[in-house]
């Protein structure tokens, strides 16, 4: 179920739907792709409304292509896989064969063209699904969650090749991802997709640090939401009071307007006592540790100031702090670290 | 013995046997995997039905569709006046009757068991729905074969229906399962049992090749 879509997706840029599981991504890339009808709005294509008769639809289809989450082969070698779209397409032999090795050669395949396609692993199969979709050269490709079946090693080299293509054919890409910082790394633009709408449209730093909405600020992994009202105003520096507690930031938003604080946990940082580069951060709290989490080369630490303030800081510096569960810590953060949403 | 020496009555029952039940194949399944296939890709209100049907088919008592065939064909019957009663051409039309819902609903089965997915990859890649169509059986093709090939299996095999209608005439409807029951009961233990292991050879053949198909 999706409503709210509105979805401009500019010609030779990569954009990247982000949302969680079920947010209704691969449905959007397969109404976009025609392979099914929505029930109610319209979608676009080179400025012309898709159409509905099968002929048009398909002339339409033809001129672009998708690759799903889990793509499947046909039985057959790699080369009989590759060459499918040419070969529906009327290309005769010899064209079809050089487009054919270019696209496995762009896709480290090179040798593969004789593998039966049905034998080969999860990874291979991903680059065989994508050398499948990049020779018939669309003018829109779509990327169902590219990575999402993969391991971390096999995800890093297909993000390679994907970047790849994105280079070799210059075309417009449109892909689906959970993984943020997947959108990231790839996309230049991003829409933020939770729960069938799509929630927000813009450039990756704008989605990551300036989230217009408390949903995609928990998804894009902005974990402090303080939700309170602005006290004063003194230029473009805010006061916002929440319980007994006050954090300033950045804002254009006016004194008595109920708004969200939103801190990424990655900006604040921790000290046993106050230092000079420390105070020029323009908030300060006390606190307790409540809880420690290892996430690999990353500390999750939540303090208790009096409200809940978790901080993400590196494996290391947690260890020179020596801290653990009940020390007690200084957390600062800046203004600039302060994201002001209006409730 | 025989089978070394080549007997001259074992080799023609054996050659006749093989045309019979290659032909019925044949017709059945140029008609029936087509049927199948348009069951599975057309929607239509009852469909759901028709399988179960179809499927209820597949074992029909071989003497059961005999017996429909020799009162079709019976001189007195609708069809009567061809004159094909006891001839190799009713048995055929029998072995027809008989496995053509293995045909149509082993197609049915082996189409369903192909992923979804596939259609959808081929209309993304460009297929046209007449493209789409063909790659989906093209990828049903080993599950197609097996179904042929069971079709063969249970003709070559079964005994009632070749003997209601064909009548065991020797040099003219006589088959192997036909000719061992003859021989059986005249007490003719070695042609039977010559007869028996080429049948029994056919059918490990017919059965080595599915498995064959299946595991490809």
């Amino acid at each position: 179920m999706l409503e709210n879509i509105n979805l401009d997706v500019p010609t030779h840029a990569v954009t990247a739907i982000i949302g969680p599981s079920g947010a209704g991504k691969t449905t959007l890339l397969r109404l976009i792709d025609l392979l099914e009808e929505p029930t109610s709005g319209q979608i676009t294509f080179d400025d012309m409304e898709t159409p509905r008769s099968e002929g048009v639809r398909l002339e339409m289809r033809r001129r672009m292509v998708i690759v799903f989450q889990k793509p499947v082969v046909f039985s057959g070698s790699v080369y009989d896989n590759v060459s499918y779209g040419l070969r529906i397409r009327g290309y005769g032999r010899r064209d079809a064969g050089d487009k054919v090795m270019h696209a496995l050669e762009t896709l480290d395949l090179s040798g593969y063209e004789n593998r039966m396609a049905k034998t080969l692993s999860g990874g291979e199969v991903q680059r065989v699904a994508l050398a499948r979709a990049m020779v018939i050269e669309p003018e829109l490709l779509l990327l169902d969650e590219p990575t999402a079946n993969l391991d971390p090693v096999s995800t890093t080299k297909v993000e390679q090749l994907i970047s790849r293509i994105i280079r070799e054919l210059h075309t417009t890409v449109l892909m689906s991802t959970h993984d943020m910082a997947q959108g990231q790394r790839l996309a230049d633009q991003i829409g933020v997709l939770i729960g069938g709408s799509m929630l927000q449209v813009g450039n990756s730093s704008d989605i990551f640090n300036l989230p217009n909405s408390m949903q995609v600020a928990h998804f894009v992994g902005v974990e402090n939401v303080l939700e309170g009202v602005i006290e004063s105003k003194d230029q473009g520096l805010v006061n916002v009071s929440f319980g007994s507690h006050h954090v300033e930031g950045l804002s254009q938003l006016e004194p008595g307007v109920v708004v969200s604080a939103c801190i990424r946990p990655e900006e604040v940082t921790l000290a046993l006592t106050i230092t000079q580069t420390s105070t020029s951060a323009r908030n300060t709290f006390y606190g307790t540790i409540s809880n420690i989490t290892s996430t690999g080369p990353l500390v999750r630490v939540v303090v208790d100031c009096g409200f809940q303030l978790v901080a993400l800081i590196t494996t290391r510096s947690a260890q020179e702090l020596e801290l653990q569960k009940g020390t007690e810590v200084w957390a600062f953060f800046k203004a600039t670290g302060v994201h002001i949403v209006q409730a | 013995m025989l089978i070394l020496t080549g007997d001259r009555e074992v080799f023609s029952i054996t050659a006749r046997t093989l045309l019979i039940s290659s032909a019925s194949t044949f017709i059945a399944a140029s008609i029936f995997v087509p049927v199948g296939s348009l069951i599975y890709f057309q929607s239509f209100p009852g469909k759901g039905l028709l399988i179960n049907v179809i499927q209820t088919l597949f074992s029909m008592p071989t003497v059961f569709v005999g017996l429909l065939v020799f009162i079709t064909f019976s001189r007195e019957g609708p069809l009567g006046s061809f004159g094909l009663l006891f001839s190799p051409t009713a048995i055929i039309i029998g072995h027809v009757i008989l496995i053509s819902p293995i045909m149509a609903g082993l197609t049915i089965s082996a189409l369903r068991g192909i992923a979804p997915e596939i259609q959808d990859t081929a209309m993304s890649l460009g297929a046209s729905r007449l493209q789409t169509i063909h790659a989906i059986v093209r990828e049903a093709r080993y599950g197609v074969s097996t179904a042929v090939l069971l079709g063969f299996g249970r003709a070559i095999s079964e005994i009632g229906l070749a003997i209601v209608v064909g009548g065991n005439i020797r040099g003219y409807t006589r088959t192997l399962t036909t000719a061992m029951s003859l021989e059986t009961s005249i007490g003719n233990f070695e042609m039977a049992m010559a007869l028996g292991i080429i049948l029994v050879f056919l059918a490990l053949a017919v059965n080595i090749l599915v498995s064959q198909i299946q595991h490809r």
